[in-house]
C-alpha cells in the first residue's frame, strides 16, 4: 500500500505533497518520516541502519540545498533531520536551514524551525547569532503564537551577549494583556537572570510586579526567579516573607481556581516552590521563622491524603521545618512524618525517608535510634540505591564505638559498586572515618590498605597525601608512632611479596614511600630484601613512570652496601636511557647516592620526614647564580604568562585560547581539587544543613587553584595545610570523657531485646546494637556540634615550630566554639531535659577559647586605635616645615611649628574638615606667597588640597595653578577657581586624584603663576608626592567572590614578607597590621592561610593570598593592573618594618 | 531539571530535551550510560538514582521509560509527578497515547513538552491551559489545511479532530476511510510493542510502585 501512496504522492502537484508534513497526525506513518521509521524497524543490524540513515541524510542534504524546496517541504525535511539526530547521526548541515525556516516560514513552519533550532543547537553555538533578528521580529509580531514561540526559544537558549538586544522587548511583554505571554516573558527573564544576572538587575521591581500578578501562573513563574535570588542573598528579601506566607496560606486553603489542582491537591508545584523559598528565608533567622510556623503546620496537616503528590509536599515541609529556626512542636510532627516515610512499604518513600533522616540526624540522633531496625533492613536491601543512602546516614552517625562496623559495611558496598563516582565519594568517607576514629593501628592500616586498593587511581589525591603525612608527622607518643609505622611496613612487605601487579599505582606509590622511609624500623628486614621487592615493581608492565620515580626514590633511601651498588648500576643501565627525564634523573641520583654513603646521609637523612623542611620558596639561594648569569648577558626571567602576553602581542592575532599559565602537578593541586571530607562534615555539622553542603563543598575553603605549592615530588608534606588543619579541631577534653562514656553505656543497655526473637532477628539486633552504640539522648549533644569528645586516636601532633599551627588552631577553635554554642542553644530548645548535661559538657571547652577570642578582639581594637592616633589631625601633632623643599614626604619629618598648621587646617573646606587629612606640608614659597598642601582620604576619592597663603600686604591677581603627572589623573574640583588671593588670606584649591599608573609613590608636579600688584608675573614650581597607599581602599568581597576574582586574573607576583611575632597568632597579627596601615580587607583566615583584598580608588582590585610558611609570610598577589602588586608589596614590607 | 530522556525498553531513544548546554559527544555518552543503568534496574526498585552528581528520576509507562535528571536539592517526588503530568498531557492530546504516537509525532510531543516545561522548570501545570495553547496552534494549522484542500478540490467533509485533517485527504486518495478509529500500520512490529501499547494510565494512579 505504501508504494501506492508514494506513487500517488509524487504524481500530485507539489501543493499536495503536503501530506508528508508532520501535522498530518495519526497517518503520518505513510509520510516520508513514516517510511524512514518503518525502514529502520525492518532492519536487522546496526550496520544496515547506519547505511540507511546515511542515505537518508544525503538525500535530505541535497533537498535542503536545492533552491526549489519550498518552506513547507523544508519543514518536513527538518523533522526527518531531527529524527536522524535523535538516532545519533550528525546532521549539522541542516542547522542553518533550521534557522532559515524559523526566519522565513509561515507560523507553522516557524514552529518546526524553532523546535529544530532548540534541539540542534545549544546556547554557545555560533549559529545562534543568526537567530537574533528572527526573534526580534517575532517578539514584535502581532500574532500571539509567534510571540509565544519567540519567548519559548529565548527561554531555552539565547546567546548571552545578545540579551541587551531583546531585553526591552521581553520586558515590555511583562505587561502584556495575555497571561501566557506574561508568563513566558517572566521565564525568559529567569533564564537571563541565570546566565547574566547583572543584565536584569534593573528590573527587580518588575519581578515584584510579576509576583503580584493576578494570574497565578505568572506568579508561579516569578517564584523561579525569587528562589534563585533568595538563594544568593536571603537577607535582601526578608521583607517578602509575609507575602510568601500569605500566598502559601491561600494556596493551601484552596483559594486557587480548580485548574491548578493536580489530583485534587491545590497547585503542588507552587506549594513546593514556596516551601523552598521559605526555608531559605527562615534559615538561622528566628523572627522570620516565627512568621511561617503556622502555615507550615497547616501544610503538614492538609497534606494527609495518601498520594504521591502529598508526600512530595510533606517531604518539602519536613525539610523546611528542619532548616528554619526550630520549633519543638513542629519538629515533633516532622519527625513523625519522617517515621512514616521510613516505615513505608513503598520504596520511593523509604528512600526519601532515609534521605530526610540523613538530613536531620545531626540535630536529633534519637530519630536514627528509633528506626534502627528499619535502617538495618535497608542496609541489606537488594536495591543498591537504598543501600547507598543508608550508608550515607550511617556515615553521619559514626563515632568511635561503631566505626568498625560502619566502615566494614561501607567497604562491603565498595566491593560491589561499579560506579566510579560512588567509589570516589565513598572511599573518601571511609578514609575520613578511619583517620578520625580508628580503634587501633592494625585496623587503621588494614582499612587504609583496602581503601587504596579499592579506590584505585580514581581516588582523590589527598587521601594518600594525608595518610602519608599522618605517618610522618606522628602523634603524641613516639612508641605509638613506631608501632604504626612498623605495622605499615610489615603489611606492605607482605603485600609486595604477594601479587603487587594488581595494586593500583597510587597504592604502590604509598607503599614505596613508606618502605623507603621506615623499613629500617623492622629489625631483621634486610634493606637488600626490600630493595629487591621494590626493584620488582620497576619491571612490571603496568607500573607508570610516576610510580617508578617514587620507587626509585625509595630505593635511594635504602641502598646501602655493595649489593645495592651493583643493583643501582644495573638499574641505571636499564633505565638510564629512558625517555622520561624525571625517571632518568632519579636513576642517576640512585646510582650516585648508592656509591657515596656520606652524601646520601646528608641528602636523605633518616627520620627526617617529621623535621620541618625549610623551603625557600623565593629561591633566594639562587640569587648569586642569577646575577652572574644576568651580568653574563642572559635574558631576565619572565613568568610564563608574561611571555605568553608578549607572544600574543607579537603575533597580532592569536585565536588560540591560552591554557592555564601555571603548571599543575598532582601534588600542587591536590588540595584545591577536593575539600577534605573532614572539613565538609564539620561545616555541615555546624550549619545544621547536612545534605546540601556535602556536594557544594565547604564554602570556607580557600580557592587555591593554580597557586604554586612547594611540595616535594616524593609526597613529603612538610607544611600544614589549612584545610587539613580543621580536622584537628576536635580537641579531646578529658573532663568530658566520663560523661560521654556514661552516655554510651546507658544507650548500650537501652538498646532493647524485649521479646525472644528468632535467629535472623537476633542477628539484626546485634548489628543494631553495634551500629547505634553511642547514640543516645546524652551523646546526641556531642553529635550536635560534631564535637567528638573521645580523644581522637590519630590526632596530629601540634607543631611548635613558628607557632603558626597552634595559632591557626586557635582561630578555628574560637570559630568553632561559638558555633557549637549556637548549636547547644538550639539543643536547649529541643531537649530541655539535657540542658544541664549539655552545659556541663560545653563549658570547660569554651571558656579558654572565649577568652582567647576576647584577647584577639582587644588586639584588633588596640591596633585600630593606633591607627586613629596616627592619622587623626586632632590628636597627632601634625606639623609643617619651615624650610621650603620642593619635594615633601609627609610622614618623614617633624617640625615644631604647630600654630601655623592648625590655622591652615582651619581653612580646610567644611565638608572635608571632619575627615582625616595628611600633614600639611609646604610646597614652595616666595616673598608673597606660601603654597602648602595636604591630601584628604575620602571613601570614594582622594582629594589634594592646596593652600595658597598670601602673607603680603597686597592682593595677588591672576592666580593660576597647573598640575601634571605621569602617574596621576588630576582634576580640579573647586567650582570656580580662585583667581585672586587677598592680602593676608588663604585660598584653597581642591583636586581629585586618580591613579593612572601605579607606582610605590606617585607624584605630581605643578606650577603656580600669578601677578604681583606691580604687574610683574611670577611663576613658582612645586611638586607633591604621596604614597600609593592613599589610593588603596578595602575591597569587601566574600570568599566565593574572591575565588572567582582570583581565577580571573593571571598576573601572579610572589614574595615573602616578615611575619610579626608578638604573642598571639602571627598571621592574624600581621594581617591586622596590614589591614590597619594599608586599608586592606581581610576576607578570610583559615588555618595558616589568609586571603586579603583591596582595590584602587577607581576599582581595580588586587588580591593577596598569604600563607604562613617557615616563619615568614608567603604572599601571592594578583591584579589586573600589572604594577599594582609590586607597589603594594613594597608598602606591605614597609608597614611591617615600621610596626 | 537538567534534561529529560524518553527511551524504549529496547534502549531506543524516543525524545530528548536538554536544559543545560552540553556537547553532542557528552549528550551521547550520558544517554548511553543512563539508558543502560535504568534498563538494568528491576521493576520493584526505587525510582531514584544517584548518578554522578545528579539525581535521576525515572518511571516506566508501558514500553517507554521517562527519565529526568535533577539537581541534588530538588524534590524527587515532584519530579516523578512532572513525568506523570506529561504523560497525562500526551494521553489527553493523542487520546490513549502509545509509543507509536510519540515515534511518529515526536515533534508534537516536543511542542507539548515545551508548553509544559520551559527551561527546565514547570511552566504551566494546568492540563487545560497547556492543551489550549497547543490546540490554538493546531487550529491555525487546520485552517490552512482546510484552505489547501479546498484549493486542491479535495474537500470531503469537516474534520472532527485537528490532527486528522490531513488524513481524510490521504485516505480519499488511496483507500476507503477508516473512520475515527486509531490505526497503526500493521507491518511495524519488530521494533516496538504493538500489543499492550496503551499506557495504563487509569489503572495506574501514579502511586509509587
Amino acid at each position: 500500500m505504501s508504494d501506492v501512496v508514494e506513487k500517488t504522492l509524487t504524481a500530485l502537484p507539489s501543493l499536495l505533497s503536503l501530506d508528508s508534513q508532520p501535522g498530518s497526525g495519526k497517518l503520518s506513518s505513510t509520510s516520508k518520516l513514516g517510511n524512514l521509521i518503518r525502514g529502520i524497524t525492518e532492519l536487522t543490524s546496526k550496520h544496515e541502519e547506519e547505511k540507511l540513515i546515511q542515505r537518508e541524510l544525503s538525500s535530505i542534504k541535497e533537498q535542503v540545498a536545492s533552491p526549489n524546496t519550498s518552506m513547507r517541504q523544508m519543514k518536513e525535511l527538518m523533522v526527518r533531520a531531527i529524527y536522524c539526530e535523535m538516532l545519533g547521526y550528525e546532521a549539522s548541515f541542516s542547522y542553518i536551514h533550521a534557522i532559515k525556516l524559523a526566519q522565513q516560514g509561515t507560523v507553522l513552519e516557524k514552529r518546526v524551525g524553532y523546535l529544530a533550532v532548540s534541539l540542534f543547537l545549544n546556547e554557545s553555538h555560533e549559529l545562534l547569532l543568526l537567530l537574533v533578528n528572527t526573534v526580534l521580529k517575532d517578539l514584535q509580531s502581532t500574532n500571539l503564537i509567534e510571540v509565544c514561540m519567540a519567548l519559548t526559544v529565548v527561554s531555552q537558549m539565547f546567546p548571552k551577549d545578545m540579551i541587551p538586544a531583546i531585553l526591552p522587548l521581553v520586558e515590555e511583554k511583562l505587561t502584556h494583556p495575555k497571561e501566557i505571554i506574561r508568563r513566558k516573558a517572566v521565564l525568559a527573564l529567569y533564564k537571563f537572570y541565570l546566565i547574566a544576572p547583572n543584565q536584569v538587575q534593573h528590573i527587580h521591581n518588575k519581578f515584584r510586579k510579576a509576583l503580584c500578578d493576578k494570574d497565578p501562573g505568572v506568579m508561579t513563574a516569578s517564584l523561579h526567579i525569587y528562589l534563585q535570588m533568595i538563594k544568593e542573598n536571603p537577607e535582601g528579601y526578608k521583607d517578602l516573607t509575609a507575602s510568601f506566607v500569605t500566598i502559601l496560606k491561600q494556596v493551601v486553603g484552596g483559594k486557587l481556581p480548580m485548574d491548578f489542582n493536580y489530583h485534587s491537591v491545590p497547585a503542588p508545584w507552587l506549594q513546593i516552590q514556596l516551601l523552598r523559598i521559605l526555608s531559605l528565608l527562615g534559615k538561622d533567622d528566628q523572627s522570620t521563622s516565627e512568621m511561617m510556623y503556622e502555615v507550615l503546620d497547616e501544610s503538614l496537616r492538609r497534606a494527609e491524603m495518601n498520594h504521591n503528590i502529598t508526600y512530595a509536599i510533606l517531604y518539602e515541609c519536613v525539610k523546611s521545618i528542619y532548616t528554619i529556626h526550630p520549633k519543638a512542636e513542629l519538629l515533633e510532627k516532622a519527625a513523625k512524618c519522617i517515621g512514616n516515610f521510613v516505615l513505608s512499604p513503598k520504596i520511593n518513600l523509604k528512600y526519601l525517608g532515609l534521605k530526610a533522616l540523613t538530613y536531620v540526624v545531626q540535630q536529633d540522633a534519637n530519630l536514627a535510634l528509633q528506626h534502627q531496625l528499619t535502617i538495618i533492613e535497608c542496609l541489606d536491601h537488594s536495591d543498591l540505591v537504598i543501600k547507598r543512602e543508608t550508608l550515607e546516614l550511617l556515615f553521619r552517625i559514626t563515632n568511635a564505638q561503631n566505626v568498625t562496623v560502619i566502615v566494614e559495611k561501607m567497604l562491603e558496598f565498595l566491593r560491589l559498586s561499579k560506579d566510579d563516582y560512588t567509589t570516589i565519594d565513598l572511599v573518601g568517607k571511609v578514609a575520613e572515618l578511619a583517620e578520625k576514629y580508628a580503634p587501633d593501628n592494625e585496623w587503621f592500616i588494614e582499612t587504609m590498605n583496602t581503601v587504596f586498593s579499592l579506590g584505585g587511581d580514581m581516588m582523590q589525591p589527598d587521601i594518600p597525601n594525608s595518610f602519608l603525612r599522618l605517618l610522618s608527622e606522628g602523634f603524641d607518643s613516639t612508641e605509638e608512632d613506631r608501632q604504626l609505622r612498623l605495622f605499615a611496613v610489615d603489611s606492605y612487605v607482605s603485600l609486595l611479596q604477594g601479587e603487587p601487579g594488581r595494586l593500583p599505582q597510587r597504592f604502590l606509590q604509598v607503599i614505596s614511600w613508606v618502605l623507603g622511609e621506615y623499613s629500617h624500623l623492622r629489625e631483621g628486614l634486610e634493606p637488600a630484601t626490600t630493595l629487591r621487592l621494590l626493584a620488582k615493581l620497576l619491571d612490571m608492565k603496568h607500573t607508570s613512570s610516576e610510580t617508578k620515580s617514587w620507587v626509585l626514590l625509595a630505593m635511594s633511601k635504602l641502598c646501602e652496601g655493595p649489593d645495592c651498588v651493583s643493583l643501582a648500576q644495573e638499574l641505571s643501565e636499564r633505565h638510564g636511557g629512558s625517555l622520561d627525564t624525571v625517571l632518568r634523573q632519579r636513576v642517576q641520583e640512585l646510582r650516585h647516592l648508592s656509591e657515596d654513603a656520606e652524601l646520601r646521609a646528608s641528602v636523605l637523612p633518616r627520620d627526617a620526614a617529621q623535621e620541618p623542611l625549610e623551603v625557600d620558596s623565593s629561591l633566594s639561594f639562587l640569587d648569586g647564580f642569577v646575577s652572574e648569569a644576568l651580568s653574563a648577558g642572559a635574558a631576565p626571567y619572565k613568568p610564563p604568562h608574561q611571555r605568553q602576553e608578549e607572544l600574543a602581542q607579537a603575533k597580532a592575532l592569536s585565536l588560540e585560547p591560552y591554557g592555564l599559565s601555571l603548571p599543575i602537578s598532582m601534588s600542587s593541586c591536590s588540595l584545591a581539587d577536593r575539600q577534605s571530607p573532614t572539613l565538609l562534615s564539620m561545616s555541615s555539622g555546624l550549619s545544621g544543613n547536612s545534605t546540601d553542603l556535602s556536594h557544594k563543598g565547604g564554602s570556607t575553603t580557600l580557592k587555591l587553584d593554580g597557586v604554586k605549592r612547594v611540595w616535594g615530588k616524593d609526597g613529603y608534606l612538610a607544611q600544614k595545610e589549612p584545610v587539613e588543619e580543621s580536622a584537628q579541631v576536635e580537641v579531646p577534653s578529658p573532663l568530658c570523657s566520663p560523661s560521654r562514656q556514661g552516655g554510651a553505656d546507658s544507650t548500650h543497655s537501652q538498646t532493647p531485646t524485649p521479646t525472644p526473637t528468632p535467629e535472623p532477628e537476633k542477628e539484626k539486633q546485634q548489628l543494631a546494637s553495634s551500629l547505634f552504640v553511642g547514640l543516645g539522648s546524652q551523646s546526641s549533644v556531642c553529635l550536635m556540634g560534631k564535637s567528638e569528645q573521645t580523644p581522637q586516636r590519630f590526632r596530629r601532633k601540634a607543631k611548635g615550630q613558628g607557632s603558626s599551627s597552634g595559632a591557626s588552631e586557635q582561630i578555628s577553635n574560637s570559630h568553632y566554639s561559638t558555633q557549637s554554642t549556637v548549636d547547644n542553644l538550639l539543643c536547649n530548645n529541643l531537649l530541655d531535659s539535657t540542658v544541664t548535661s549539655d552545659l556541663a559538657v560545653s563549658t570547660p571547652e569554651q571558656t579558654p577559647q572565649l577568652s582567647q577570642e576576647v584577647a584577639t578582639t582587644n588586639g584588633t581594637c588596640d591596633a585600630e586605635q593606633d591607627l586613629i592616633e596616627e592619622t587623626d589631625p586632632g590628636n597627632s601633632p601634625s606639623l609643617i616645615r619651615a624650610n621650603s623643599t620642593v619635594t615633601a614626604d609627609p610622614p618623614a619629618h617633624k617640625d615644631p611649628d604647630r600654630p601655623k598648621d592648625s590655622c591652615l587646617s582651619s581653612h580646610l573646606p567644611a565638608e572635608l574638615a571632619g575627615l582625616s587629612h595628611s600633614e600639611i606640608i609646604p610646597l614652595c614659597s616666595s616673598q608673597n606667597l606660601d603654597l602648602s598642601a595636604c591630601h584628604v582620604q575620602k571613601e570614594d576619592a582622594l582629594l589634594l588640597v592646596i593652600f595658597i597663603e598670601n602673607s603680603s600686604d597686597s592682593d595677588i591677581e591672576q592666580m593660576l595653578l597647573q598640575t601634571e603627572s605621569d602617574e596621576l589623573e588630576v582634576s580640579c574640583v573647586t567650582d570656580s577657581p580662585v583667581e585672586a588671593v587677598r592680602s593676608l588670606s588663604v585660598s584653597v584649591y581642591q583636586y581629585s586624584l586618580m591613579v593612572k599608573r601605579p607606582a610605590a609613590h606617585v607624584a605630581l608636579a605643578g606650577t603656580a603663576s600669578y601677578q604681583l600688584p606691580s604687574g610683574e608675573s611670577q611663576v613658582m614650581q612645586f611638586s607633591y608626592r604621596l604614597p600609593l597607599t592613599s589610593f588603596i581602599r578595602p575591597l569587601c568581597v566574600s570568599t566565593e567572590e574572591y575565588g572567582t576574582l582570583w581565577l580571573a586574573f593571571s598576573q601572579d607576583t610572589k614574595q615573602n614578607l616578615a611575619l610579626l611575632n608578638d604573642g598571639q597568632d602571627p598571621l592574624t597579627a600581621t594581617l591586622d597590621v596590614l589591614k590597619n596601615k594599608l586599608q586592606l580587607h581581610v576576607v578570610d583566615i583559615i588555618g595558616a592561610e589568609g586571603i586579603v583584598a583591596c582595590r584602587l580608588l577607581q576599582g581595580q582590585p588586587c588580591l593577596m593570598h598569604c600563607r604562613v610558611h617557615a616563619g615568614s609570610l608567603a604572599v601571592w598577589l594578583r591584579s589586573p593592573v600589572p604594577d599594582l602588586p609590586d607597589c603594594l608589596l613594597y608598602h606591605c614590607q614597609r608597614a611591617l618594618q615600621e610596626h | 531539571m537538567q534534561f529529560m530522556l524518553l527511551f524504549s525498553r529496547q534502549g531506543k531513544l524516543r525524545l530528548q530535551k536538554w536544559y543545560v548546554p552540553l556537547s553532542d559527544k557528552e549528550k551521547k555518552k550520558i544517554t548511553r550510560e543512563l539508558v543502560q543503568t535504568v534498563l538494568a534496574r528491576k521493576p520493584k526498585m526505587c525510582s531514584f538514582l544517584e548518578w554522578r552528581d545528579l539525581k535521576i528520576v525515572y518511571k516506566r509507562y508501558a514500553s517507554l521509560y521517562f527519565c529526568c535528571a535533577i539537581e541534588d536539592q530538588d524534590n524527587e517526588l515532584i519530579t516523578l509527578e512532572i513525568i506523570h503530568r506529561y504523560v497525562e498531557l500526551l494521553d489527553k492530546y493523542f487520546g490513549s497515547v502509545c509509543e507509536l504516537d510519540i515515534i511518529f509525532n515526536f515533534e508534537k510531543a516536543y511542542f507539548i513538552l515545551d508548553e509544559f516545561l520551559l527551561g527546565g522548570e514547570a511552566q504551566e501545570t494546568s492540563k487545560k491551559n497547556v492543551l489550549k495553547a497547543i490546540e490554538q496552534a493546531d487550529l491555525l494549522q487546520e485552517n490552512i489545511d482546510f484552505q489547501m484542500r479546498l484549493f486542491a478540490g479535495n474537500f470531503g467533509g469537516k474534520p472532527n479532530n485537528p490532527c486528522c485533517s490531513i488524513r481524510s485527504v490521504a485516505l480519499d486518495v488511496n483507500s476507503p476511510p477508516q473512520g475515527q478509529q486509531k490505526q497503526h500500520p500493521s507491518n511495524i512490529n519488530t521494533d516496538f510493542e504493538v500489543t499492550g501499547l496503551l499506557f495504563s494510565l487509569i489503572s495506574q494512579p501514579s502511586c509509587l510502585k
